[in-house]
């Protein structure tokens, strides 16, 4: 599985100095979102300002990892050609327990199953040489 | 009710258009736009020095800054009013009421609003050169492009509301069966069932090839001018009475809602400046990047309950000739999508019937029209309400 993805040549993330803390966390199998210290509203994906009130005080916080399925689709034919070996594979939205929702490659078996709010957590995958997080169901 | 209807400020006095095609060779999107523009001049029976504003689209790859000016230059205009507008699929339509604002301010008199795009064989476009936050979180997971937003958003509506795949074909098989009458739509000769639509190969689940538009070449443009002048011309002209506009994020993980879009602002609001009902309506001319964007823009324009478009559609019919003419010109799912100019494509249909010159496919009567833009993953959206002068 690892190597699967791992070889594949597919586009990274285009990190900057503010998302930086997010993918260093990820390398260390580590969730970290960013919270709003002023309206203690969590925010994702990183930014300089709080969307909700405009305060830079942003401070980075160990997040849960764990969310729920909003939606979801089985990719046949990839936007880049780099994913066309690995497919079918599904992506999806994952509505975090922290309220932001974020969309990610979902490893699983068949998409038959699926439902929405079905509980997922982050799973920790290297693609390209990067850590992405991935989301697998959750274990009941 | 007509009474308390607005003054129409603004009309469009004249429109030019491509035939879509599957490729060109050698064109430039300069040579494209001069072709277009010189359609809707010769049209509203105007010479091109009347043009004094410009309205254009952004152009990847080959004209990235300093749009306006290029284009000015290579047409030999020098316009009093210029500028980008960048609303993806909904930038016709965004053209259309910024240049009647335009005018209304004085800066100018006569807008030419124009958007084509060449596509060479063997040479696709450009890669988007996006370094922002879609390019940085939804990318690197295997979601690159509009497809996989449009199935997820597909797909939501799928099992918050149990449609159907049968429901959305239909929206597919009505965009071919309505393309059988217009020559120039890609799809022409070439119509498709429900089943054929089901049977097509699935690109993203659950969104069928039939169900997603057709990259292809093309062109369109149209003249815009105060409704004073638009009087004093041969042409017949077709009123701007109302606009609506909404831009609620970008990327569709960033999306306040994933079965409601900012169309259901943007309708109300145009129909409630026009001070008209939807129900007065004699076209649609809906955007249709894929089927499933029909579908909401039904349930977000009222016409129906939400998640109840399948039911509703089943019970009326949408040729030039139905209870509810929709996308006459076979949409862009009929038509073929030339980049941003197929979102014009809407329009120029809406013009058409509105002038009751739609040969072969006329709306008796046609009075009224909604026309829509959609762009990036429902984020950005514009309704408009145009009139025939008899209204
Ligand atoms: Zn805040």
């Amino acid at each position: 599985m690892l190597d699967k993805f791992n070889n594949l040549k597919v586009p990274g993330p285009t990190m900057t100095l503010i998302s930086k803390p997010f993918w260093d966390a990820v390398a260390k199998h580590e969730f970290q979102l960013q919270k709003c210290s002023d309206c203690h509203k969590w925010v994702f994906y990183p930014r300089g300002h709080c969307p909700e009130c405009w305060s830079d005080n942003l401070i980075w916080e160990i997040a849960s990892g764990k969310g729920r399925l909003k939606t979801w689709s089985v990719v046949h034919k990839p936007g880049h050609s780099g994913w066309d070996e690995v497919t079918p594979y599904a992506i999806g939205l994952i509505e975090l327990e922290e309220g932001p929702t974020m969309m990610s490659h979902l490893l699983i078996e068949s998409d038959e199953d699926l439902i929405i709010d079905l509980p997922f957590e982050v799973s920790y995958m290297k693609c390209n040489d990067v850590w992405l997080p991935f989301f697998k169901k959750q274990i009941s | 009710m007509s009474n308390k209807r607005r003054v129409p400020l603004c009309a469009i006095v004249g429109i030019g258009e491509m035939a879509p095609k599957r490729f060109t060779e050698g064109a430039t999107t300069l040579g494209m736009i001069a072709e277009v523009a010189k359609l809707a001049i010769q049209d509203a029976g105007l010479e091109k020095e009347a043009i004094d504003g410009l309205l254009v689209g952004p152009q990847v790859g080959e004209t990235p800054q300093h749009v306006p000016a290029t284009v000015a230059e290579y047409l030999g205009i020098q316009p009093k009013m210029g500028n980008v507008v960048d609303l993806g699929g909904s930038t016709g339509a965004g053209m259309l009421w910024r240049a009647a604002a335009a005018i209304n301010f004085g800066m100018c008199e006569t807008v030419l609003c124009v958007l084509a795009n060449t596509r060479e064989r063997d040479k696709l476009p450009p890669r988007s050169p996006n370094r922002n936050p879609i390019r940085e979180f939804d990318v690197p997971f295997g979601a690159s492009g509009a497809n996989t937003s449009y199935a997820l958003l597909k797909q939501r509506h799928m099992a918050e509301f149990s449609s159907t795949q049968e429901e959305f074909a239909l929206i597919a098989h009505w965009a071919r069966k309505n393309a059988q009458l217009n020559e120039k739509a890609i799809f022409y000769g070439k119509p498709a069932s429900v089943l054929d639509v089901l049977n097509s190969p699935m690109i993203v689940d659950p969104l069928h090839l039939y169900e997603i538009v057709m990259p292809v070449a093309g062109g369109a443009a149209f003249i815009v001018t105060s409704a004073k002048a638009a009087r004093s011309k041969g042409t017949p002209p077709v009123y701007l009475l109302g606009a609506g506009e909404k831009i609620t994020h970008r990327a569709v993980s960033q999306s306040p809602s994933l079965t409601t879009t900012p169309f259901k602002y943007a309708i109300s609001a145009a129909l409630d400046q026009a001070n008209v009902d939807i129900q007065e309506m004699d076209l649609l001319s809906l955007y249709d990047c894929y089927t499933s964007v029909v579908a909401v823009t039904l349930e977000d324009a009222g016409l129906c309950l939400p998640g109840k478009f399948g039911t509703w559609m089943k019970e009326h019919s949408f040729g030039y000739d139905g209870d509810w003419p929709l996308n006459t010109h076979g949409g862009q799912l009929g038509y073929g999508q030339p980049d941003l100019a197929g979102g014009m494509s809407h329009i120029i249909e809406a013009v058409r019937q509105l002038r009751h010159e739609a040969n072969g496919r006329q709306i008796p009567n046609a009075r009224l029209g909604l026309v829509t833009g959609n762009g990036a993953t429902l984020s950005e959206v514009t309704a408009l309400v145009l009139g025939a002068e008899s209204c």
